[in-house]
């Protein structure tokens, strides 16, 4: 029910605060969704959406973390390796 | 599809996995909130990367499966009358009331209609002046915010002919009703990513402190889960508790404070009714008095429609982590996702109807 999927922002269609809308491209679907939550939002920006409704802007440099985070674990299993 | 692909990468999950096993000691149960989370984890198999010593317990997180009997009852009382759409999203219409559910309304000549969004039924109202339209706005605080703006624009245009039957519910009460029940062997949470997003989750915060347990926001991904899983079990082995953040990409400390205005521009918080547990104090959402005109439940009476709950389905301890639903007699006999006894059959998240799907 809280399902919310990452697409990006191809255009943006309206601009009045509320009614702030876009479309919005999830892997060649192409959808008219409500922006009115990520105000700063641009095109090129990916959002997670929501029933219709932008819920936040995707932050590229958090995303990555992840990937740092593995890194470490793989270090820490190298090492763990040599010294055994 | 970029930000979901590079989350699915087994050889990742695996590696986190590993990481998981090395660092595991004791025994412990974590309760993941979410409906979706508990989807991925039965779909992916994700508890099967895991250490014997660790248990997933899941969580009531499916605002479908925890609507009230009497609230279903009240939303097919509604799309009954002739003068009514009713719309609502998919999951609801095949989740039973005490007779029938909202699809063989549909069935018997109602207009009952699916939409994909709150906004879908305001336009819905604008097209059709000669009928009343009512929302069936049912969710998290994920949601909150979309049904809150369809409020406010209905509001905000004079749409006489639109109205909402409200059943929003709020995750915080119920993780707290869930540590503070006697019988609790939740030890940790991954917190649903999703409400997080919106919510922020400063409010998770005295819950920490309180009943002393890691609560890790956690995303949808199998690398996602994994990883809250992974961090989850490093707070718990060191004893050292607090609210980390694994879905950084989408969730801040404080939350979409937009989203959170018009939230509390059209809400109140009020006590709820959650099928199969009760009501629990402050664990949902409920219109302002000045937004009274677009309650369904006084503009059309039936909020005198009060039902209890069938006994055979076991859903409640289910949605509490005290039963999987292997342990229920009727699952795959009398109950299964085409004739559900209860609301975790229904709903696709419901943890019956994943178990129901994968694991049979």
């Amino acid at each position: 029910m809280c399902l919310a999927i990452p697409g990006k922002i191809i255009a943006i269609i309206n601009e009045d605060p509320l009614m702030r809308e876009g479309k919005v491209n999830f892997g060649g679907v192409v959808k008219n969704v409500n922006l009115a939550f990520v105000p700063e939002a641009m095109p090129g920006d990916y959002v997670i959406v929501h029933v219709g409704v932008a819920i936040s802007l995707l932050d590229e440099k958090e995303a990555l973390q992840i990937f740092e985070d593995l890194k470490q674990i793989q270090a820490l299993d190298d090492s763990l390796g040599e010294s055994q | 599809m970029k930000y979901i692909d590079e989350y699915r990468d087994a050889k990742a999950v695996r590696k986190v996995a590993d990481a998981i096993a090395q660092i595991t000691i004791r025994q412990w149960m974590i309760m993941e909130v979410c409906g979706g989370q508990t989807h991925a984890i039965v779909k992916y198999g994700i508890d099967q990367f895991l250490p014997k010593e660790i248990s997933l317990i899941h969580g009531p997180g499916c605002p479908v499966c925890v609507t009230s009997v009497e609230l279903i009852n009240q939303a097919i009382a509604i799309a009954s009358r002739e003068d009514v759409i009713f719309c609502s999203f998919g999951d609801m219409l095949r989740v039973p009331g005490s007779e029938k559910d909202l699809l063989s309304v549909k069935a018997l000549g109602g207009d009952v209609r699916i939409v994909y969004s709150p906004l879908d039924a305001v336009k819905i109202a604008k097209e059709r002046p000669d009928k009343q339209v009512v929302f069936f706005a049912v969710g998290f605080e994920t949601t909150a915010p979309a049904t809150a703006m369809a409020a406010y624009q209905a509001h905000r245009q004079g749409l006489n002919n639109f109205s909402m039957l409200v059943a929003h519910v709020r995750v915080p009460p119920a993780m707290e009703a869930i540590l503070s029940a006697p019988h609790n062997r939740v030890q940790g949470f991954l917190a649903a990513g999703h409400v997080c997003t919106v919510m922020g989750y400063i409010e998770y915060e005295p819950i920490v402190a309180k009943y002393k347990v890691p609560i890790v926001v956690t995303g949808f991904e199998p690398l996602d889960i994994i990883q809250g899983i992974y961090m989850c079990i490093r707070q718990l082995e060191s004893e050292n508790f607090k609210v980390e953040n694994e879905y950084s990409r989408s969730v801040r400390r404080e939350g979409n404070l937009a989203a959170q205005k018009i939230i509390q521009e059209v809400f109140e918080i009020i006590p709820r009714k959650w099928r199969g547990i009760g009501e629990i104090p402050a664990s949902g959402f409920g219109l302002k008095p000045e937004y009274f005109k677009l309650d369904a439940q006084s503009k059309f009476g039936v909020g005198s429609i009060s039902t209890d709950e069938s006994p055979e389905c076991i859903s409640g301890l289910i949605l509490q982590g005290l039963k999987k639903p292997f342990e229920c007699t009727a699952f795959a006999i009398r109950c299964t996702p085409e004739h559900p006894l209860g609301a975790t059959m229904v709903s696709s998240e419901g943890a019956c109807a994943a178990y129901y799907q994968y694991r049979r």
